[in-house]
């Protein structure tokens, strides 16, 4: 990151800003690359990458979800919530199969997802207290659910979710990146996509430029709660148990950083699926980083938070441009 | 008497506009004083001056006959100018007797908030006005008028000898209405001067005794109010003779070309809340209809409310004879209606995104299959109206806030043109861009009626209307008071419209 401002330094402010915020993110994951390949031992190897990967797949699918939510000037809190939900609901239905099982997990998720776009859309609460309700609701009901206890899993075909492979690359990295390539042609191509962006920059033009408003936020956040459901189900499926008290925990936080590092504004009205891909990649690196070089997690914790600052600081230039 | 609070040759300009050209300005002790002129003629700069939210760059302020120089609004207030707003600026959340007092709450010996005293005192002063209402309410419980009021008593008990009113009237009731007329009155009884604008002639000629009237920032006219007629002020306000209007009586409803044809778009009776009362307008295929009237009469919010932007309380929207869901934009856009928002950054253009989104906004779903945006289509239909409007941009990729007023414009217009409208409603749609462009809007206009479309044009250009309509509806207060066509659309005859005299 240093390297960066340090080569801006003496041009334009508000340009560097500008392209800070467009390419930042992805210049910081490669210089922070390039730092590990001379400076950490045992960086290059097959393992380690799949480590990280795996590690970051859960949290990518929730951001890509948040991203849609922060375009329209929204924000989801209760992704992690939602996590813990699908998780209960997997030790249930495991009994009937894996496919019944994640089937149930991903409506309950898409249910929970709707009811949070309806507060928004129809109700008019603020997102940021809609959502809250279900950050606190859900985890409960979660726990109500799974009788506040952690269950084992066993179900093969379901926990190869977690560990399995598919063309030497895990299945959860699979589901991450497609997703990741869906939900960037669902912003790009689609009426609807086009119609979430027009939305988050002008809500009054769009509604009187006849956008289905309403009807686009909920699905909005119908979509973020879909994906929070499919990230609880393969954090499960990973972990081997159903964990509600514990599985996405502080989850909308992460999600959060890694849209705000990867360029989205929270002012709305821009959706950058890459760079929120890339910003989960770089959040997962420098935990990785700090970690290899022996400096506690709390360390990492703070390296992140000056990251986010610096993030939020670029985007502020450039809104005030 | 001499004059409590003057101004004497004001200057005020923003970046190369003169908001304030040499304006002198003078209110007495106990005088009710009304400040009119047509949007953009310097009534709000010149309170905003005397507030001291701006300060002149040249010419002096006088407040009981010393130069005063105002750094901050507050130090206006503290020297005894009041300003009340046409919006109510007080906090929702907290009781009545803590907004009268906010700032200046009284104390108990420890220096603690005396919320025993602030409530009597609260009351008492409220009840002096004549509002009865539970002082310890939050202030947001109250109805908007009980809220004016409040604000009002709170501006007249910090021992103010000047209390500006800016459109106090606009959103009350009018039952409250009343009551601040008796506020007003009870002012000028203590001999507090009161400055009041307004675009209501009837209050104006009930409260008022003196009249300042400014047009292009300029001072017009100031004197007695009694020795105006209403058309004299009117015409002085919009800047037009006067000679004669009386001769040519008032309002005349007259034939219209196009009579044989059925009304493509019929509004019917419309009522919204305190905006609108009564209005009726149909527009037949290929006609330009025209809605004149003062600011606050009712013209935006009558295409509003024919779009669906606006709830109705009454009144029906028929488009080639069948009902429109009120309150639904999409449905009215379904049918054929659009409507060019007045105001163009808040409620048009979305400035993060390119001219091409710009543009197909409204119509993606004609430009797409399946929910997949076609860009083949897209460029095709955004290409013809960039070269059919002559909209000047380096490509289609260009984000849209980069272009000039004028340019944006016509990507709006583009953006209704590509749903294949029937009616289309234009508010201000020259408003804020340069001549050039201006006049081929103007003339895109008269095309669009050529083809067939209807259109109703909202403008407080006296000629644009005049030039471009075929049939003016004249607008007051929320009803419709006239209608003028063929060789009745002159001058003259809405000049009297607007003002309402009887011949």
């Amino acid at each position: 990151m240093t390297a960066v401002t340090a080569t801006a330094g003496g041009i334009d402010r508000a340009r560097v800003a500008r392209w800070l915020q467009e390419y930042g993110v992805y210049v910081a994951v490669v210089v922070l690359l390039l730092f590990n390949v001379f400076f950490t031992a045992n960086f290059l190897t097959l393992g380690n990458f799949r480590t990280q990967l795996v590690q970051a797949a859960p949290v990518c699918i929730v951001a890509l979800g948040m991203a849609l939510v922060i375009g329209t000037e929204g924000v989801d809190l209760s992704v992690g919530a939602v996590m813990a939900l699908a998780a209960s609901l997997i030790p249930l239905y495991l009994g009937a199969g894996p496919i019944p099982a994640i089937a149930i997990a991903l409506v309950v998720g898409l249910a929970a997802g709707m009811f949070n776009g309806f507060l928004v859309a129809h109700v008019g609460i603020q997102p940021i207290v809609a959502t809250l309700a279900l950050l606190v609701g859900g985890r409960g009901l979660a726990l109500v659910i799974a009788n506040g206890q952690l269950v084992q899993l066993h179900d093969k075909t379901f926990l190869a979710l977690g560990t399995g492979d598919l063309a030497g690359i895990p299945i959860s990295v699979w589901i991450a990146g497609v997703l990741s390539i869906v939900m960037a042609l669902l912003v790009g191509r689609t009426t609807f996509g086009r119609r979430l962006v027009a939305i988050g920059g002008n809500r009054t033009a769009s509604a009187l430029a006849g956008l289905p408003v309403k009807a686009v936020l909920v699905g909005v956040y119908a979509i973020c709660g879909l994906l929070a459901a499919v990230a609880g189900i393969l954090a499960t499926a990973r972990l081997s148990a159903s964990d509600p008290a514990d599985i996405g925990m502080l989850m909308e936080l992460s999600a959060i950083t890694a849209v705000v590092v990867g360029g989205t504004a929270l002012t709305g009205g821009r959706v950058r699926i890459l760079g929120t891909v890339f910003g989960v990649i770089l959040m997962q690196l420098v935990r990785a980083t700090l970690i290899k070089h022996n400096l506690p997690d709390s360390t990492a914790q703070m390296v992140q938070a000056a990251i986010i600052v610096v993030a939020v600081y670029v985007a502020r230039e450039r809104s005030t441009r | 008497m001499d004059p409590v609070l003057e101004v004497t040759d004001v200057v005020k300009e923003f970046v190369g506009v003169r908001a304030l050209d040499g304006v002198s300005f003078a209110v007495r002790p106990g005088e009710v004083h009304a400040l009119v002129g047509e949007n953009g003629a310097g009534k709000s700069t010149l309170i905003k001056v005397l507030t001291g939210v701006h300060r002149p760059d040249s010419g002096e302020v006088r407040l009981r006959g010393e130069v005063v120089s105002f750094d901050r609004p507050v130090r206006a207030q503290e020297a005894g100018i009041s300003t009340i707003y046409q919006e109510v600026n007080l906090v929702p959340l907290i009781s009545v007797a803590a907004n009268v007092f906010l700032g200046r709450e009284p104390r108990t010996r420890f220096g603690l908030v005396d919320w025993a005293r602030m409530n009597r005192d609260a009351k008492e002063l409220l009840s002096g006005y004549g509002i009865d209402t539970d002082v310890k309410r939050p202030l947001g419980t109250l109805s908007v008028g009980a809220q004016q009021m409040v604000a009002l008593v709170r501006a007249v008990s910090t021992d103010a000898d000047v209390v500006i009113m800016d459109e106090p009237t606009s959103s009350l009731e009018p039952r409250e209405v009343e009551t601040l007329f008796s506020v007003v009155e009870r002012l000028h009884e203590k001999g507090i001067a009161v400055v009041y604008v307004s675009h209501r002639m009837d209050e104006l000629y009930r409260i008022c005794d003196q009249v300042t009237v400014l047009r292009d920032g300029k001072m017009v006219h100031t004197g007695p109010l009694n020795d105006l007629s209403r058309i004299e002020l009117v015409a002085m306000m919009l800047g037009r003779s006067v000679s004669d209007i009386r001769e040519h009586g008032a309002t005349a409803f007259g034939e219209d070309h196009n009579a044989g044809k059925e009304p493509l778009l019929e509004a019917r009776n419309l009522v919204s809340g305190v905006r609108l009362s009564d209005v009726s307008v149909s527009i037949r295929p290929g006609e330009v209809v025209g809605l004149a009237g003062l600011l606050g009469s009712g013209r935006t919010e009558t295409a509003r409310a024919i779009v669906g932007a606006l709830p109705l309380d009454g009144g029906t929207v028929l488009v080639g004879g069948k009902a429109l869901k009120s309150g639904d934009v999409g449905a009215a856009m379904r049918a054929g209606v659009n409507m060019l928002a007045e105001d163009r950054k808040a409620e048009g253009i979305i400035p993060n995104l390119s001219v091409r989104e710009n543009i197909v906004l409204a119509a993606l779903p004609q430009l797409s299959r399946f929910g997949v945006v076609s860009r083949d289509k897209q460029d095709r239909i955004v290409d013809t109206f960039v070269k059919r409007l002559r909209i000047k941009v380096s490509n289609p990729d260009q984000l849209v806030s980069e272009l000039s007023g004028g340019n944006q414009q016509k990507v709006l217009l583009a953006r209704w043109l590509c749903t294949k409208p029937k009616v289309l409603l234009l508010d201000e749609p020259t408003r804020g861009i340069d001549v050039g462009a201006k006049a081929e809007v103007q003339a895109l206009i008269d095309e669009l009626a050529q083809e067939g479309l209807a259109v109703l044009l909202i403008s407080s250009e006296m000629e644009e209307l005049l030039d471009g309509a075929d049939r003016l509806v004249v607008l007051k207060d929320g009803a419709v008071v006239g209608e003028l066509s063929g060789d009745d659309l002159t001058q003259d005859k809405v000049l009297a419209a607007i003002a309402g005299e009887a011949p």
